[in-house]
């Protein structure tokens, strides 16, 4: 069981939902697709579902080609940012509505609908109404709704936004282990990249209707094709700098350069774009080499266990992810410290040449 | 959005197609036929082209009517529009209270329209009815019959109440939608009752006051059972509306032709204004 | 600006409450100090938009009063009480422009023309609108709105304070932290008085110099965002800041110690000599993921566990063990590596192993 997206390209009125994407998702995959608003997620999934035509391309289903099917056709199951279910039913009764349309024998409609609510732990609800939920539980509902039908695909539009954050981290834990054992494709829209890297799976990043790179996740994390793809993928993005590399040093700006390390001596003298994310700057010097910058404090953002800190100079604006509360004043000035062995380096395309050494992985 | 195309759903729309065209085409062009013929019989028709139509609008009668409907129309509007937003906004939000206002100021829209001029034909009587003879007792002298302010006074009198209310609930339902932080936001702005009217319930009123303008005009505008029932037109032709006027040609005199030609004329006129007042309204604050 | 206290404050929004549970806000005393920045964090329906609409008088408190400065102000209406309130969803008079979107409250304080024209010139720049002050409110992004409804409060240079309703969240993503920067700034730069209600921990914590978490209608902790991480106060605060959040054990007493299952967890001194003269049996312990230490050896002071599983966040990961019938996590930074099943050994640095007493905390003696 596979569903395959072949050339797949939606545009309206000369704009381009989705452009030219070539994707294959495998049964029992978790595949996540990650990209800012309006990046072509939706879209995307409207296509895979059937909901919308390509303009070009086809889509596949086993190899075979399902591309004009309409959606009632197709098994599958969709959940979106609002929290949708019929307010007049009860929750048991919205669980079951998709087996009822079925025409199930009614006492496997309710092993079933007892099993899909217990696995999403909505059991004692089961005789309420909706709007008598809370958005968690009425979430729970219609994702109970969603998967008690095996359907052989589905579709989730980024089910967690509308939730507090601490429900978000409790369902995106129980999803991921919702799936390991499924056999239906998963697919998941989000614009975080923190909770891509939570779920796990295949990871697609998307801008602007385009595939921009697609894999493992750990993969697509470790070793970005480029600069937005670094960019996409990481939470705060990662700081990306401009940087000039000589026979002897590469420099950044005037007052800021460093010798070639061996690493980087291996690259031809030229303009690059070097990455570095937020965690692996530090206030402190390493033990390593590192590249000393001063900089001046735009905001610490502070989240209970670390700190995002913005950082600015004339040259250049970073954010830096620190482990704990760090109040410094808007303005204050500040050192910090870029270990050169995490360096990830772009050429002038701001396509990946080099990555941090001590990862395995696929460089250029 | 494009779906995918399945035509069959066109032949939901065919029974539609028909009874519009049963319910409007077929009449209307029925009446284009008559306005453009001279009918003496069955089978002895003659072409006359625009010559009814050059008639109608040349003649005083008509045009005397044409102009005292829309000094009715007029004051309709001018009169319902405001009473009909300040009902709404003295009516209680919610609850029991909310409940039993709706229920009495929907009673007038309840009843039948030549009920409505049976009722108020009695009800402003001199000498029977309470309001005329209360009027008359507190020393005003006041006469629909024979008077033609009093009697131009009763119709739109009655017509306020009659219709009134339609307004206050299509204010009161727009009203209610107004969600609260806006209100809300304008106690803690500071905002005086009319700045919180001007400025929040008026603006966001505006679509259902399209509707209301639109629906008092044209029915005030059509208005014929009301103003025959309570006055018969008079006295003399003070109270003879365009409808009525319409009535008498076609079917008092069976003036079949003129009656056609000035049914259509009729018929422009309110497209016309209903389509300015639409357009004005729905222009007015487009951003420069 | 004014300070804003709250003096044995309980609401319901039923007329005749029956029981605790009917109340949105349980006795609560705060006081909100003059021209700081602060967070009221909690999780939705934990009564905290309630007490917002207490302190700008959208609620009349069904019990306690509310205190401007020392003066009462429970009977004036919000106009009376000079504050400015930005909601949820960003409220602008979409008939008007920007610039009398934000001169309406100072007309409506007859204000004179040019002295409006002015202050709605100085607000715009600090909001970044001034381009915009010619253009119909209704024509503007969602978070140019919300700009506008921060701009009306910030107009007044009356206003006692000025109270935010999660204001950013119908904000894009990527623009939000823009907009707590300004925030910060502008409270950096006017010194007013600010209250800003979120369920977010991010939020808060950026914000504010002090957060107040609110829990089932009361303030369970009052403190910076180093004191509510470091020492919650109470086991919700633990639960609810940080991520994931603080692992939480019931435990029962034991001779020398606490105990769960089989495992004896060893504790202060003073936690001890705190344990034996209490009367609860709701004990509870915490640390934090944060905290705990997975170490090479063992020692007296290590218990052993099993690792469940590893979830690889990119910057850290996320070790879940099995220690006894509890399960724990663990955070671990990025080159930790250890396969599933395999047996670890964990130390709980006694400064961050927490001692709860009726979900409290179980404080030192001085």
């Amino acid at each position: 069981m596979s569903l395959m997206l072949e050339n797949l390209s939606r545009t309206v009125d000369g704009v381009d939902y989705v452009r030219d994407a070539n994707l294959t998702f495998e049964a029992g995959s978790f595949n996540v697709l990650l990209g800012r608003t309006l990046a072509g997620k939706t879209s995307m999934m409207r296509l895979m579902a059937g909901l919308d035509k390509p303009t070009e391309g086809r889509v596949l289903y086993n190899g075979e080609d399902v591309t004009g099917q309409s959606v009632q056709r197709r098994n599958i199951s969709m959940i979106y940012q609002q929290f949708i279910n019929y307010p007049t039913l009860s929750v048991y009764e919205n669980i079951a509505s998709p087996l009822r349309l079925a025409k199930m024998p009614p006492p496997e409609i309710d092993r079933r609908v007892r099993e899909t609510a217990s696995m999403l732990q909505i059991e004692p609800l089961l005789k309420r109404y909706p709007l008598e939920l809370s958005g968690g539980q009425q979430q729970r509902t219609a994702m109970a709704r969603a998967l008690v039908k095996d359907a052989t695909l589905i579709l989730f539009d980024e089910p967690l936004v509308n939730l507090d954050y601490k429900l978000r981290e409790e369902l995106r834990a129980e999803l991921r282990d919702l799936f390991r054992e499924r056999q239906c494709i998963a697919v998941y829209a989000t614009t975080e990249a923190n909770e891509a890297l939570a779920l796990g799976g295949t990871t697609t990043l998307l801008h602007e209707g385009r595939v921009v790179q697609n894999g493992p996740v750990m993969d697509v994390y470790r070793a970005p094709v480029n600069t937005l793809a670094a960019q996409l993928f990481s939470e705060p993005p990662m700081n990306i700098i401009r940087g000039r590399v000589t026979d002897t040093e590469v420099t950044f700006d005037e007052h800021t350069h460093h010798e070639l390390t061996q690493e980087l001596a291996k690259l031809p003298p030229g303009d690059y774009w070097f990455g570095i994310r937020p965690s692996h700057i530090t206030l402190a010097p390493g033990v390593g080499d590192d590249l000393e910058m001063s900089m001046e404090v735009a905001l610490s953002e502070i989240s209970g266990s670390e700190t995002f800190m913005h950082v600015e100079n004339s040259h250049f604006e970073m954010v830096l992810q620190l482990m704990g509360v760090h109040q410094h004043h808007t303005g204050a000035p500040l050192k910090i410290y870029l270990p050169m062995s995490k360096l990830f380096v772009f050429d002038g395309n701001e396509q990946l040449v080099h990555t941090p050494s001590r990862i395995s992985g696929g460089a250029g | 959005m494009d779906k995918i195309p399945d035509n069959r759903a066109w032949w939901l729309v065919l029974p539609v197609f028909l009874l519009v065209a049963f319910s409007a085409l077929i009449p209307l062009m029925t009446v284009v036929n008559y306005s453009v013929q001279d009918i003496f019989g069955p089978g002895q028709a003659y072409y006359v082209g625009t010559e009814w139509f050059k008639e109608v609008l040349t003649d005083e009668r008509l045009q005397a009517s044409l102009i005292r409907q829309f000094a009715f129309s007029g004051a309709v509007l001018l009169i319902q529009i405001p009473l009909g937003i300040g009902v709404a906004l003295m009516m209680p939000k919610s609850g029991i209270k909310g409940s039993l206002c709706l229920i009495l100021v929907a009673i007038p829209l309840l009843i039948p329209w030549n009920v409505v001029g049976t009722i108020w034909q009695i009800f402003a009587r001199g000498d029977i009815g309470l309001f005329g003879w209360a009027i008359n007792e507190i020393g005003i002298d006041y006469n629909y019959t024979g008077d033609t302010v009093d009697a131009w006074l009763t119709v739109l009198l009655m017509d306020v109440w009659h219709w009134t209310p339609l307004v206050a609930l299509l204010c009161y339902s727009g009203l209610r939608a107004i969600p609260e932080a806006f209100y809300q936001a304008a106690e803690i702005d500071r905002a005086s009752k009319w700045a919180v009217f001007r400025y929040i319930q008026l603006p966001r009123l505006k679509s259902v006051l399209i509707i209301a303008v639109l629906l008092r005009f044209m029915d005030s505008f059509m208005i014929y059972i009301e103003p025959f029932v309570l006055t018969g037109g008079g006295p003399g032709s003070s109270t003879t509306f365009l409808s009525q006027t319409l009535t008498t040609m076609a079917i008092g005199q069976f003036d079949l032709g003129r009656a056609a030609a000035f049914s259509l004329i009729y018929f422009l006129i309110v497209l016309l204004i209903s389509w300015l007042f639409f357009t004005a309204i729905t222009h007015a604050d487009k951003e420069k | 600006m004014a300070e804003i206290q709250l003096k044995s404050l309980a609401h319901s929004y039923s007329a005749s409450p029956s029981g605790p549970d009917d109340y949105a806000i349980r006795q609560l005393d705060h006081v909100w100090h003059k021209g700081g920045a602060y967070a009221l964090l909690g999780p939705s329906g934990c009564g905290k938009s309630t007490m917002l609409n207490i302190i700008s008088g959208l609620v009349q408190p069904s019990e306690g009063e509310v205190l401007f400065d020392g003066k009462r102000v429970n009977e004036l209406s919000p106009r009376d009480r000079n504050i400015a309130q930005v909601f949820q969803f960003p409220v602008v008079y979409d008939s008007m422009t920007v610039y009398e979107n934000l001169a309406f409250p100072l007309k409506n304080n007859k204000v004179p023309a040019a002295k409006i024209k002015t202050r709605v010139q100085e607000i715009a720049e600090v909001l970044e609108i001034e381009d915009k002050l010619d253009k119909k409110a209704r024509n503007l992004t969602a978070d140019e709105k919300q700009k506008v409804s921060m701009g009306r409060g910030l107009v007044r240079e009356d206003v006692s304070a000025i109270l935010f309703d999660e204001p950013l969240t119908v904000i894009d993503p990527q623009l939000k932290w823009k907009l707590r920067r300004k925030l910060k700034q502008i409270h950096e730069q006017f010194d007013i008085t600010m209250v800003y209600v979120t369920h977010d921990q991010l939020e808060a914590s950026t914000f504010a110099d002090k957060i107040a978490v609110m829990y089932d209608g009361q303030v369970v902790q009052f403190g910076t965002p180093t004191e509510l991480f470091e020492a919650p106060n109470h086991t919700f605060v633990g639960y609810f800041i940080g991520s994931p959040g603080m692992n939480i054990v019931e435990v029962e007493k034991c001779q020398g110690a606490v105990r769960f299952g089989s495992v004896e967890i060893r504790l202060a001194p003073w936690q001890l000599d705190r344990l034996v003269d209490m009367k609860s049996n709701n004990i509870k312990i915490g640390i934090r993921p944060e905290f705990i230490e997975i170490v090479p050896a063992k020692s007296d002071d290590t218990y052993e566990a099993e690792v469940r599983d590893v979830e690889d966040l990119g910057t850290y990961k996320i070790v879940t063990v099995q220690l006894g019938d509890q399960t724990m996590k663990v955070r671990q930074d990025e080159e930790f590596n250890a396969s599933i099943g395999s047996q670890v050994n964990l130390l709980f640095p006694g400064q961050w192993l927490m001692l709860y007493a009726d979900e409290y905390l179980v404080q030192e003696q001085q």
